[in-house]
């Protein structure tokens, strides 16, 4: 493996942005990267090498203008639910398989602005509606560090692409842990900001009250940079927090003393199995070895976010996707009339998991069971947030899983209940609109395979958050101690 | 609150069509589905409020003021079909 491929971001940047290495040197090497491995791991959809060649030569320019630029010559994969202007963007799903973007995302035209280079546009589950990938109705993303795993969902292909080496920064969107448990299976940090953080214009909406964009990276230092990139008010999202932002990677810290890091009390580790109760208790440990204060924390309500998610994401989702109709855009098939056409495109257009989805969510709003459904789940998420409060009374951030298992083998999980269960332990995190992220915390089951460590914090403690996370993976280093499959 | 799930009524109400097969399969699923989110009605939420959005509530405007968008030969190179300067659609009204 070329050299080049597997530095990070921020050597990238520093080296190129002191004209000690081009954009371009950096660029080549990672298509080459690409065209030897994507055939087996098939993070990407599209490859966009033009692109990619001519971002690096402008980012090249900028340099020897004079300019700063934070990420100079960082490739970069995007997931395939974000507009990036004149390229295919599918959310990988049949009614958008030729479908190109007429305007760039905001998330995306700042990294770009900020030096990135966009190396191509990656897999996912279909409309992020997923936990392995395998709902993309457009191609096979495969774990870097076992090929016959799945690479996690639903922002796999942007992980599976940093983890296999095949980016440094990978644009992912988590709406319940679709950045996190990823992150987790493909050993790299998958971060997902406060809600509203990061513009969601551009960004094809799955559930708008809980979809955020963030970052995949091999290093804190790297998701810091690209979240400091991202970060900030966008006049052409409504749900933008308009108040300033910290920036993150200048606050990475060594040590985590006087922190004080609470433990859920109803995420009973135990119930995971010996192995990674264990694993998770060696990780709480280590936390307190680098200084913090582990105190006890309660989630009363932490049985009860699936239910709450999977009614409130589906209820969004319903009313989302009823734009695509095969009028103006995407995939048509025709009918006798205009309502068969809608049934007609909508049949063939959509896989099963989104069917579904539509399906719950529009029984969930309909006439009847508005109240006991959906307003239901709309209180449960007032108590979510509550309890997230009182626990951060006694806390600055929280520890907890990031997934309840390591990667797990196509086809695994047949039930659409139990690929539901994948996110039991980000999916309360999500409801409360907080910073969450994971970050490798060893390596678990047969073969040994990654396990993530989740953090989360308080509304817009961002660099409280990355700067804890940084103490840890540097006093572990547990990415770095197992070798990809590619 | 716990019933069977009218799978083809509601396929209605979000156009979609199924086949057979779905019905039965989306019947099933679902019904587990609903099962599992009723676990809801144990948690006591007479006084609580319904949270829509968990970080800031304020309404967002802006001067009411003519802004570029798309072009029109760039949102109409997109559509499956259209005629002139519109999309074209399948009959709308029927024959009385």
């Amino acid at each position: 493996m070329n050299e080049l491929v597997r530095r990070s971001a921020a050597e990238i940047a520093r080296d190129v942005g002191a004209k000690r290495l081009s954009a371009r040197e950096v660029t080549e090497a990672v298509l080459a990267r690409v065209d030897e491995v994507d055939d087996k791991l098939g993070c990407y959809l599209t490859r966009l090498n033009e692109l990619a060649r001519s971002s690096a030569q402008r980012v090249d320019e900028r340099i020897a203008a004079g300019e700063t630029l934070p990420l100079a010559g960082v490739p970069v994969a995007v997931k395939d639910n974000m507009c990036l202007t004149g390229t295919r963007t599918t959310a990988g799903s049949k009614i958008l398989e030729n479908w190109i973007a007429p305007y760039t995302a905001t998330a995306v035209q700042r990294i770009l602005d900020a030096g990135g280079v966009p190396i191509g546009k990656t897999n996912l589950d279909e409309f992020a509606m997923g936990s392995s990938c395998e709902n993309s109705a457009l191609g096979v993303t495969r774990n870097p560090y076992d090929l016959g795993r799945v690479p996690g969902g639903s922002s796999g292909g942007s992980a599976a692409a940093v983890g296999g080496y095949e980016a440094a920064i990978g644009l992912g969107s988590d709406t319940g842990g679709s950045i996190r448990e990823p992150g987790a299976f493909c050993n790299v940090v998958g971060f997902k900001p406060t809600y509203g953080r990061v513009s969601r214009y551009g960004l094809i909406a799955f559930a708008s009250s809980l979809d955020q964009i963030g970052p995949l990276a091999r290093t804190v230092e790297d998701a810091a940079l690209a979240y400091d990139a991202m970060a900030g008010h966008d006049p052409m999202d409504s749900t933008s927090i308009d108040r300033p932002v910290e920036l993150t990677a200048i606050a990475l810290r060594g040590d985590l003393k006087g922190v004080k890091i609470g433990i859920v009390k109803e995420f009973v580790t135990a119930k995971l199995g010996q192995e990674i109760d264990a694993l998770y208790r060696r990780a709480y440990s280590e936390l307190a070895a680098l200084g913090a204060e582990l105190v006890d924390v309660s989630l009363p309500t932490a049985d009860y976010g699936l239910a709450t998610y999977y009614l409130i994401a589906p209820a969004e989702c319903s009313s989302n996707l009823a734009r695509f109709d095969g009028v103006r855009y995407g995939l048509r098939v025709d009918g006798d009339d205009v309502g068969q056409m809608y049934e007609n495109t909508r049949a063939a257009g959509f896989g099963p998991e989104v069917k579904r989805r539509i399906l719950i969510g529009t029984y969930a709003l309909s006439s009847g069971y508005y109240d006991a459904y959906y307003v239901k789940a709309q209180k449960a998420r007032t108590m979510f947030a509550q309890d997230f409060r009182k626990a951060f009374e006694r806390c600055d951030l929280i520890a907890a899983p990031a997934a309840s298992s390591p990667p797990f083998e196509f086809n695994s999980k047949s039930d659409p209940y139990s690929m539901y269960m994948m996110d039991y332990y980000t999916i309360p995190m999500s409801l409360a609109g907080l910073p969450a992220l994971s970050v490798p915390c060893g390596y678990a089951g047969s073969p040994q395979l990654p396990m993530g460590l989740q953090l989360c914090g308080p509304l817009f403690q961002e660099a409280k958050l990355l700067g804890a996370a940084h103490a840890y993976e540097q006093a572990t280093k547990y990415a770095t101690k197992v070798a990809v499959a590619v | 609150m716990s019933e069977k799930i009218d799978v083809r009524y509601v396929a209605k109400l979000a156009r979609i069509a199924l086949s057979e097969e779905e019905v039965a399969r989306f019947g099933e699923q679902l019904g587990n589905l609903l099962e599992h989110v009723n676990v809801l009605s144990e948690l006591d939420t007479a006084a609580v409020p319904a949270t829509a959005q968990v970080v800031e509530s304020r309404n967002v405007e802006r001067p009411d003021d003519v802004l570029p968008c798309l072009d029109r030969e760039t949102v109409l190179a997109m559509a499956p079909q259209r005629q002139g300067g519109f999309f074209r659609v399948p009959r709308i009204i029927a024959e009385p």
